[in-house]
């Protein structure tokens, strides 16, 4: 079995009129896990509360995942995870939502639309 | 006051098959609403397929559907459904010309489209978008389509929750708003479900995040029948370790098809001869003997360091591997992986459900108002889908549903403000709940390990019951889970309303598979190997109360004349 390797993951966190705050993830891995694992990893095992979009997982087909990671737009689920310590940001450009989700959608496809 | 739409056609889940049947439904002029708990067109199983589309277009040789509808009935062991697959079979021609003029751009080989054997056609028969490229070019087109009509509204991030029913009819939905948290209601004349798969119950699966089979559980609530839920297709070779990220879990069956490769267990000797047939460095082995002979030789203490086997292509030169896989050699050693120098290891993971909601030859289920289409439906691929049948279905079912739902919507607009109250109301209740134990996300993660383990591709009598036990235990937490506290984005909640879902169905399934005294197709019980002639019936579950009761059917047949094709 492959080594265990460890990270810490400095997350922002909060709603647009929060102020600003981080919270810092330890996390175990595997080299090659993503930054998504991780995601799915805290969810699951330490803050069910994180927000965070995503559907396809290991496709990198739904595009849905996009987000800032050490100040630079990418996937999470392609980023590959790397030792020390990673800042996971949402995307500065959009309009915060929660967390790691800001509005992404397409302006036609809200419900305020309806 | 909660948000109160009406539309003559609302469809529940936006993947090719959802959007396919609102493409159709507005056609006739009917005002849709097309949904998606994720991103309209982005979130479920067809943007994520890479591999092919089954259709007698008889473009790379000469075909007919009646050829198409033998293999697909000989596949789904003596439970296929033949008049859905008839119609399967048979319209799948129009919609693979009608998605090239919409400029899907299947592969081409100068004058016609290239078409490939898949395992279990008789004959080429599988066109394709290159490369790898299927599943995103249909979504994209499809995509493009919906935006053309002005009467098709669509919503991402809106969560059905529960399907409104009075007068003894299905009449619309309630459904929880992600972004704002707010819960709303939905009337409709007609309502169609289509909202996939349930692979994503499994801990090893190939789904996106939203495929944890909540249409059956809409629709068992609201009074609609299942069929087939025993039957969960596990794909043998899905991707196990090392992690690999960018590509999707089930990418090694194009290169088993190419290139052969050699399946070994954790002492690295090779296996399947011992569960019937050898490998010879080829790719003959079955899918269900492989998934048995890894799944034995892991409970044997032989299996690869993560619980799989390995599978080698080591012994193959690094230019054939380049020949066949160019770009993907490279994406590969992105992610530390140099085939030459290492074997991967590889499990069966859950891949596509069989089972669904019964309906008849339009795609009603037995609650009028009430339809279903694409993945959702069961029925139509028996108890083993063949290859390629799977996207054929969702567009297939996905034009013929919204014709159906908008031929039914000519009658009066409901007024479902009142039904929908205790529905609205049980999300407000849902919601904001402090609780205490474990969350609905760690819940999600323990059913899976559940259904993993004792629901798999291979069942006993004691497996069975104790899924059923443990899924009990989740039931009766379930009420007292916390739901989180902002009402903004709140995914924790959204796990509830999934988990609540997933433990009704994981519950028809065991439930199916523990009454299924046989081996057949994908259900495989250890206990009772081989199939049982007098087995050849579908099981039918339905709601009464909180209980499941299940029933058997008839197969519904054709005369033999009907497809016989001389
Ligand atoms: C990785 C992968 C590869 C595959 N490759 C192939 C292939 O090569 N060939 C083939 O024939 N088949 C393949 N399949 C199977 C095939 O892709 C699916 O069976 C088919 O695409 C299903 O289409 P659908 O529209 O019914 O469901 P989906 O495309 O899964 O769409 C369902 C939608 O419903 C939404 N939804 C779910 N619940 C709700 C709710 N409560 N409220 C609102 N929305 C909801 C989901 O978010 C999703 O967007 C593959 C499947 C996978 C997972
Ligand atoms: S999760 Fe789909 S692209 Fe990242």
């Amino acid at each position: 079995m492959s080594d265990r390797l460890s990270t810490n993951l400095k997350i922002r966190r909060g709603r647009p009129d929060d102020p600003e705050q981080y919270e810092v993830f330890p996390f175990e891995y595997e080299a090659g896990q993503s930054v998504l694992d991780a995601l799915r990893w805290i969810r699951s095992n330490r803050d069910a509360s994180l927000a965070v979009r995503y559907s396809c997982i290991n496709a990198n087909a739904c595009k849905e995942c996009v987000m800032r990671i050490d100040g630079r737009t990418g996937y999470a689920c392609t980023t590959p995870l790397r030792p020390g310590e990673m800042l996971i940001e949402p995307l500065p450009n959009k309009r915060l939502i929660r967390d790691l989700v800001t509005d992404t959608l397409p302006p036609d496809e809200r419900l305020s639309e309806v | 006051m909660a948000q109160y739409l009406q539309t003559d056609v609302l469809i529940v889940g936006a993947g090719g098959a959802g959007m396919y049947a609102a493409i159709a439904a507005a056609e006739t002029g009917a005002n849709v609403l097309l949904l998606d708990k994720s991103i309209v067109g982005r979130s479920g199983a067809t943007i994520m397929a890479q591999m092919t589309v089954a259709a007698a277009v008889g473009e790379e040789e000469p075909d007919d559907w009646r050829f198409h509808l033998r293999d697909t009935i000989a596949a789904g062991r003596d439970l296929v459904d033949e008049p859905l697959a008839r119609i399967l079979c048979q319209t799948a021609p129009e919609r693979i010309w009608e998605m090239e003029e919409w400029g899907v751009g299947w592969a081409r080989s100068g004058n016609h489209l290239t078409q490939a054997h898949a395992p279990g056609h008789d004959r080429k028969r599988c066109v394709y978008v290159d490369f790898l490229n299927t599943g995103p070019a249909t979504s994209r087109t499809l995509r493009n389509q919906v935006r053309k009509y002005d009467n098709i509204r669509r919503v991402s991030d809106l969560i059905v929750t529960d399907l409104v029913t009075q007068d003894d009819r299905v009449a619309g939905a309630v459904a929880l708003h992600l972004e704002s948290g707010q819960a709303l209601s939905i009337a409709a004349k007609a309502t169609v479900i289509a909202t996939g798969g349930l692979t994503g119950m499994y801990n090893r699966n190939s789904a996106s995040a939203n495929m944890g089979g909540d249409g059956f559980a809409l629709g068992l609530r609201a009074g609609a029948e299942l069929i087939d839920m025993e039957f969960v297709q596990f794909f043998p070779i899905g991707h196990l370790a090392p992690r690999l990220i960018g590509m999707d879990p089930i990418m090694w069956d194009p290169f088993r098809y190419k290139l052969g490769g050699r399946l070994l267990n954790g002492n690295l000797e090779e296996f399947t001869q011992n569960y019937g047939t050898p490998e010879d460095g080829k790719y003959v082995v079955t899918r269900d003997t492989a998934t048995y002979a890894i799944f034995k030789e892991v409970e044997a203490g032989r299996g690869s360091p993560h619980g799989g086997a390995w599978l080698s292509f080591e012994h193959i030169a690094e230019a054939d591997l380049r020949a066949a896989f160019g770009p993907v050699i490279d994406r590969l050693a992105k992610n530390g992986i140099d085939l030459t120098k290492m074997a991967i290891e590889v499990a069966p993971i859950a891949h596509y459900h069989m089972g669904g909601l019964r309906t008849d030859d339009s795609l009603a289920c037995n609650v009028p108002g009430l339809f279903a289409t694409g993945e959702a439906v069961g029925g139509a691929n028996g108890a083993n889908r063949l290859s390629g049948n799977a996207i054929t279905e969702a567009f297939v079912f996905g034009e013929l549903a919204g014709r159906s739902a908008a031929a039914f919507s000519g009658q009066a607009m409901p007024d479902i403000r009142e039904a929908a109250k205790p529905l609205l109301a049980m999300i407000e209740a849902t919601a904001n709940r402090p609780g205490d134990g474990m969350t609905p996300t760690a819940a999600i993660a323990k059913l899976q390990g559940i259904m993993q383990r004792n629901v798999g591709p291979f069942r006993t009598r004691a497996g069975l019951q104790r899924a059923l036990e443990d899924l009990s235990e989740l039931a009766v937490a379930l009420p007292h889970m916390p739901t989180g506290s902002a009402p903004t984005f709140n995914q924790q909640l959204a796990d509830w309303f999934g988990l609540r879902n997933m433990v009704l169905v994981a519950k028809t399934i065991a439930t199916a598979a523990l009454a299924r005294t046989e081996s057949r197709g994908a259900h495989q019980r250890e206990d009772y190997p081989g199939l049982d002639e007098d087995w050849a019936n579908n099981q039918i579950i339905r709601l009464e109360g909180d209980e499941i009761e299940l029933s058997r059917g008839e197969v519904r047949r054709l005369a033999k004349e009907e497809f016989v094709h001389e």
